[in-house]
């Protein structure tokens, strides 16, 4: 019997029979990945993905910063996401440490490491997990060299956290934090969008001297590979890029959103004849108001999205600072594609995101208006 | 599998001829194969190291008295075990009795300044003088303290001036805080004081924080991180305790237990026995002391230092003390409890009054040096107090600066906006009492 059951004929025969309606396997992702590349000059490079870049850029201050620490829930053995594999064993136990699971005290810990003259540099396991921290983050990091009048400050310090939607993430996987810390002066928050940018951007917040938020779209932490500089470098934070130059059409996002946008300034292309301007903001908090103004003056409309909630997302600032520096040269109001107003759903993921048919619909939308 | 630890122990032995190898067999088996059968003795669970036991009892929380309060001096200044005087010198001693009272006239006249509307608020530290000046007589200057907003006699002890206390509660332009924030939110980098923000608890984890960065840096130095017993409520009290054990760091937590959170006394604050019971949950050395003798405050916080240096660990005191004055300018304690308790509190047990009587039987302080002293507290407090009110608010430019390390573009624009503004609407603000913008 043992013999039958194992035989490829039984198999074949028996081999369960799965409808399309019923699958419940990998769903396929809402965007494809456009990898960047970096010019020759830019030296040797190798096959990096989201994860193990941001592993070789905290590898990086570890080795160029003697007091630099890096700790949260679960890094010591490599972290739930791999970003921090094999920095334990190089750097030692004293700089690569788990600690106790308690965001509040993450954040706490790692202010007062940063006072007290070490680059501290903090894990949150999930940007969902951030609120208990949120008084500490909000009431004392941001404000600790205003209210000091600079006698102390707690700029060597770096949060990072994995955000927004991975396909089955839900209420609690897949939160996009930004907005909340948008609205708090003395931060800065900062989305990478890729490997490369990841490397650079992390570099440059963990050197920078205020408390930046280093926000990692989860979704891209083994999807998105590229080939890094395997040289150390950084890269200017509050400096939007423009990924594709248009003049019809401004399309802005961050994170794993210009991926979307960027299908979506091709389907534009092709389906309507227009041409989009893809910008990534990059650094939501301070913002490259500039670049975004001079692209909106030329096309003379926005379409901004982001997975966030509608309400007061990110993109809210975006269309009251646009609509009041550019109103004479708007041609249609901001569109807004976003999240809905509803805690991020499981089951109705593919219903709930700002994905390339909303994004196209906004396009049309406003080109027609 | 004890007993076939023990066989391959015997294998090995033979194989490796390796003494070492079997007696580390022998030691892990313990006694296991030698009691009757194979029962394991103590429990494996990796989350504890305690014993079995077949009795369902409770831990009840009245288990015992309660942790109890060391002291040096009687109530009414005089050494109890001379074992325990710290036996400092006379120097030392009159220098801690004349912080003491600066400070508390200080607060008397600062307190009635606010009544008067010349500051906007004001907190004292009347009972708990003996808790500042005891703790950082203990410490060394350049250790790093973290406080709530009730430890100015550490500032004091530290020699931050007069002129830079009142400077802060006036905002003007000599506080080196900018006239950010509001009276009595110190800060220093010179005497190694974090500057005080208002939320409660949110120092605890921080001061764990920058002693781990301390340890890492072999600095030689601990970080004191006050907090009242209301605090200790926080959840950031609990994780501070927590992340210090674990991350072995060395921090000298230092609650000042007042019995009373503005209104709310003890009996609703906890149900346990104080804070000090926490601390051995946590994994911390902990003692209690009496918060109002000032040799006993000393002789902890002494000792608790050196455990936090040479052993890289935390360490919990809890000064039992009474809040005499109101939380702060704010609040009318009367409404919550009798006029009468405080009286009783201000006359007996006082740090001040039990240190003079020390001093007196030391014959290091009479009747006369205290008149002048007195004298000479208030001529100080109320010279530095002119100066400071004379003074200009820092230019109202310093508004838009410090959020980040350089001024962004967005918040400078809003600084050139607002200075059109004000240009333009001048008499309606009130632009003479600050210093010119450049």
């Amino acid at each position: 019997m043992k013999q039958l059951i194992r035989s490829p004929v039984f198999k074949r025969l028996f081999r369960p029979v799965l409808t399309s309606s019923c699958v419940i396997g990998k769903r396929s992702s809402h965007f494809t990945y456009f990898p960047d590349t970096v010019p020759e000059s830019q030296g040797e490079t190798v096959r990096l993905n989201l994860f193990q870049s941001i592993n070789n850029a905290l590898d990086t201050a570890l080795a160029t910063d003697n007091s630099a620490v890096v700790f949260g829930e679960d890094v010591g053995f490599g972290g739930v996401f791999r970003c921090t594999i094999g920095l334990q064993d190089k750097y030692g136990k004293d700089r690569v440490f788990n600690t106790p699971l308690c965001e509040q005290g993450i954040a706490g810990f790692a202010i007062g490491v940063a006072v007290g003259g070490a680059t501290s540099i903090a894990e949150m396991q999930f940007a969902d997990y951030i609120f208990p921290a949120f008084d500490q983050i909000v009431n004392e990091a941001a404000k600790y060299r205003y209210r000091s009048g600079n006698l102390f400050d707690c700029g060597k310090l770096t949060f990072r956290a994995p955000c927004g939607a991975v396909g089955h993430g839900a209420l609690y996987h897949s939160q996009s934090p930004e907005a909340y810390f948008a609205h708090t002066p003395g931060l800065k928050i900062v989305v990478p969008r890729g490997p490369i940018k990841a490397k650079g951007l992390l570099l440059s917040c963990i050197r920078d001297n205020n408390p930046c938020i280093f926000l990692e779209p989860k979704v891209l932490y083994r999807s998105a590979v590229e080939m890094v500089p395997t040289q150390e470098y950084t890269l200017p934070l509050s400096s939007a890029d423009i990924l594709v130059e248009g003049e019809d059409v401004t399309l802005v996002g961050w994170g794993t959103q210009i991926h979307v946008l960027r299908e979506v300034a091709d389907l534009a292309r092709q389906q309507l004849n227009v041409s989009c301007e893809v910008i990534d903001l990059v650094t939501i908090l301070p913002w490259d108001r500039q670049t975004i103004f001079n692209s909106v003056k030329k096309t003379g409309r926005l379409v901004v999205a982001h997975e966030a909630p509608v309400t007061n997302g990110f993109g809210a600032e975006i269309a009251a600072a646009v609509q009041s520096e550019c109103f004479l040269h708007m041609e249609a109001p901001v569109e807004r594609v976003c999240g809905f107003d509803t805690p991020f759903p499981h089951i109705y993921e593919p219903f709930y995101l700002p994905d390339k048919w909303r994004c196209l619909s906004a396009v049309k939308k406003i080109i027609n208006y | 599998m004890a007993a076939s630890m023990f066989i391959s122990g015997a294998i090995l032995s033979r194989k490796l001829l390796s003494v070492r190898v079997l007696s580390e067999c022998v030691r892990v088996t313990n006694l296991r194969c030698l009691s009757s059968g194979l029962v394991e003795e103590q429990p494996n669970f990796p989350g504890s190291r305690s014993k079995w036991t077949e009795s369902l009892d409770f831990v009840q929380p009245d288990l015992y008295d309660g942790i109890p309060v060391y002291r040096v001096m009687d109530r009414k200044g005089n050494i109890i075990d001379p074992a325990s005087d710290p036996k400092l010198d006379k120097d030392t001693v009159v220098k801690m009795y004349q912080r003491m009272t600066l400070l508390n006239t200080m607060d008397r006249i600062m307190y009635e300044s606010q009544r008067q509307g010349r500051i906007s608020f004001y907190m004292t530290n009347y009972g708990e003088e003996g808790t500042h000046i005891g703790s950082a007589a203990a410490l060394d200057d350049n250790d790093l303290v973290y406080g709530q907003y009730r430890e100015a006699g550490v500032l004091m002890w530290r020699g931050f001036p007069l002129d830079r206390f009142m400077n802060q509660c006036y905002g003007n332009e000599g506080d080196q805080g900018k006239g950010r924030q509001m009276p009595v939110h110190y800060g220093s980098t010179e005497h190694n004081f974090v500057t005080i923000s208002s939320p409660l608890a949110t120092q605890m984890p921080q001061a764990v924080g920058s002693a781990y960065a301390f340890k890492r840096a072999q600095n030689g130095q601990c970080v004191i991180c006050y907090f009242g017993e209301g605090t200790s409520s926080e959840g950031d009290a609990h994780a501070a305790f927590n992340f210090s054990a674990t991350l072995e760091c060395p921090v000298l937590f230092f609650c000042r237990n007042n019995g009373y959170a503005i209104s709310t006394p003890t009996s609703e604050q906890y149900r346990g026995d104080g804070v000090a019971a926490r601390g051995p949950a946590y994994g911390i050395a902990t003692i209690r002391v009496d918060g109002n003798d000032v040799f006993a405050v000393y002789n902890a916080t002494k000792a608790a230092r050196h455990i936090t240096i040479t052993e890289n660990r935390p360490v919990l005191i809890e000064a039992m003390t009474y809040r005499i004055g109101h939380h702060s300018t704010s609040d009318d304690s009367s409404a919550y409890r009798s006029v009468d308790e405080v009286r009783q509190w201000d006359s007996t047990q006082h740090p001040i009054a039990r240190l003079r009587a020390y001093m007196v039987t030391q014959q290091w302080w009479d009747e006369t040096q205290e008149k002048a002293w007195k004298d000479d507290c208030k001529r100080q407090v109320m010279q530095s107090f002119a100066r400071a009110e004379r003074r200009h608010k820092p230019s109202w430019k310093e508004m838009f600066t410090d959020v980040y390390d350089e001024v962004p573009d967005h918040i400078r624009e809003q600084y050139e906006y607002m200075a059109a503004h004000v240009a333009e609407y001048e008499e309606h603000y009130p632009v003479k009492n600050f210093v010119k913008n450049e």
